[in-house]
């Protein structure tokens, strides 16, 4: 295959569309990975804060993979990307930062939605023509497995559970699923991403994850809500409240003293 | 660059452990991956990187010298306590100009794990990870056709296969998984129903 055998091989307009898709990827991880952090002693069960735990740090090490390949093609270094920047300048979906209101049934929701949708385009990168990043994303997947593993069986448990979890789960993805649509909001870059065969469009790898993300609830008994309106912006910046009080807590510590040796 | 590929038949202690073999006729080449063998695993100090699988490829110029590490989880803090490790133990032979490298190709998965670090991980009282054939070979995949794999591997896993782990204790597969995350990146918990303990299992990666 050609293709991008490394980063200086990029083209200059695939290069820019390959920065905006780290930058979406990483800062998508490393807020979720805040939130998931929150329930570290607070979890509803011991084996639940653990994995809440795990999760959180599996998804930090992923940002700081893609938060280096984007110093590599001439970003910042990593802490000034992961805790230096104004909230505008962040490009996750408003899905990752929604509070999560110690409500454990939404926050199993909604990292289920997120992981399915991150299975989806790791599994594209990994066959895509830029090889570092589809060496990176085969890495991942082997990670992914246990986050879509607990996602599966706490939804499937939950939704064939009582009457009380399946309304508590349904309700969950009544409210998360819009959001989850903006993890697939379509941008400037995606065009470039395509040609270059780096990644599909959004909108191919959404039907992806809508078939997949299906089949699970269908075995759950659950069912996706009916004309939900995605919510979109995220990826332009413009972001859901919620992100610049959890921007305050996450960079707290380093804005004490940026140039701290820890 | 060496091209090292494993006999998918041959479940021994070469297996995952880069250029070793080609060691035995090179002194300064030996005594690197003697070296290596030092270096062990912050979190489970009776596996070193070698036994690990971590190390990926030894490359020796006139001057200087490269070791390439593949990671296991990249969240895992120890990754980089044991790149400096690395490169201290190397460092510590005379060598002047020593890098280490963190690749992803070939990927970490736990089949890289050796014989030898199997035997250690039971001993430690740690379930090591079944054999999969999943070694990550260099050729850039998984032993998975490329086509299928995208297909298959987007089907979580079953639960179902964690339990039945074997303790590493009295052997029994009479055995629940308690959780599939642990202590560190790499465990998830069980328990005996035989001689009712718990104890960790190194995941299947």
């Amino acid at each position: 295959m050609t293709g991008y055998p490394t980063l200086a091989d990029l083209t200059d307009s695939s290069r820019g569309a390959v920065i905006d898709l780290l930058f979406r990827m990483a800062d998508d991880e490393i807020v979720l990975g805040h939130r998931d952090s929150e329930w570290t002693g607070h979890g509803p069960i011991l084996e639940e804060d653990i994995a809440f735990s795990s999760l959180s740090q599996d998804e930090m090490g992923h940002a700081l993979m893609y938060y280096q390949m984007l110093h590599e093609l001439g970003e910042a270094d990593p802490d000034t990307l992961a805790f230096g920047r104004k909230p505008g300048e962040y490009r996750c979906a408003s899905l990752v930062s929604l509070p999560n209101n110690r409500d454990w049934a939404f926050c199993v929701v909604r990292q289920f939605l997120y992981d399915a949708a991150e299975g989806v385009r790791l599994a594209a990168l990994s066959e895509g023509s830029l090889v570092p990043l589809a060496q990176l994303a085969r890495k991942l997947r082997g990670e992914e497995k246990y986050h879509l593993m607990h996602g599966r069986m706490w939804v499937v448990r939950l939704g064939k559970g009582t009457d009380e979890s399946r309304r508590r789960v349904q309700k969950a993805l009544d409210l998360a699923f819009p959001y989850a649509l903006g993890l697939f909001e379509p941008t400037n870059a995606d065009a470039a991403l395509a040609d270059a065969a780096i990644c599909p469009r959004e909108a191919n790898l959404c039907a992806q994850w809508l078939a997949f993300v299906g089949s699970i609830l269908d075995e759950a008994g659950l069912t996706l809500p009916d004309g939900a309106e995605p919510v979109y912006g995220g990826r332009a910046g413009r972001h859901h409240e919620s992100l610049s009080r959890l921007l305050e807590d996450m960079q707290l510590v380093y804005k004490i003293d940026p140039a701290a040796k820890w | 660059m060496t091209n090292y590929e494993a006999n998918p038949d041959t479940p021994d202690a070469t297996l995952g452990i880069g250029n070793r073999q080609s060691a035995i006729g090179d002194p300064r080449l030996a005594a690197i991956w003697n070296a290596l063998e030092s270096v062990t695993d912050p979190e489970i100090p009776v596996l070193s990187v070698v036994d690990m699988g971590i190390v990926a490829d030894v490359r020796v110029e006139e001057d200087s010298v490269a070791v390439d590490m593949t990671p296991t989880f990249v969240g895992c803090p120890a990754v980089d306590v044991m790149r400096s490790a690395i490169h201290d133990a190397v460092a510590a032979l005379g060598e002047r100009n020593v890098a280490v490298n963190v690749v992803f190709d070939p990927p970490w998965t736990s089949d890289r794990i050796t014989e030898k670090g199997r035997e250690r991980l039971l001993a430690f009282g740690l379930a090591p990870p079944k054999r999969e054939g999943t070694r990550g070979l260099r050729d850039g995949g998984t032993q998975k056709s490329r086509a299928g794999s995208a297909r298959r591997s987007f089907v979580p896993l079953d639960v179902e296969r964690l339990e039945r782990v074997a303790c590493p204790f009295c052997h029994s597969t009479n055995t629940t998984m308690e959780s599939m995350f642990g202590p560190t990146l790499c465990r998830s918990i069980h328990y005996c129903n035989d001689c009712l303990q718990s104890f960790e299992h190194f995941k299947n990666v």
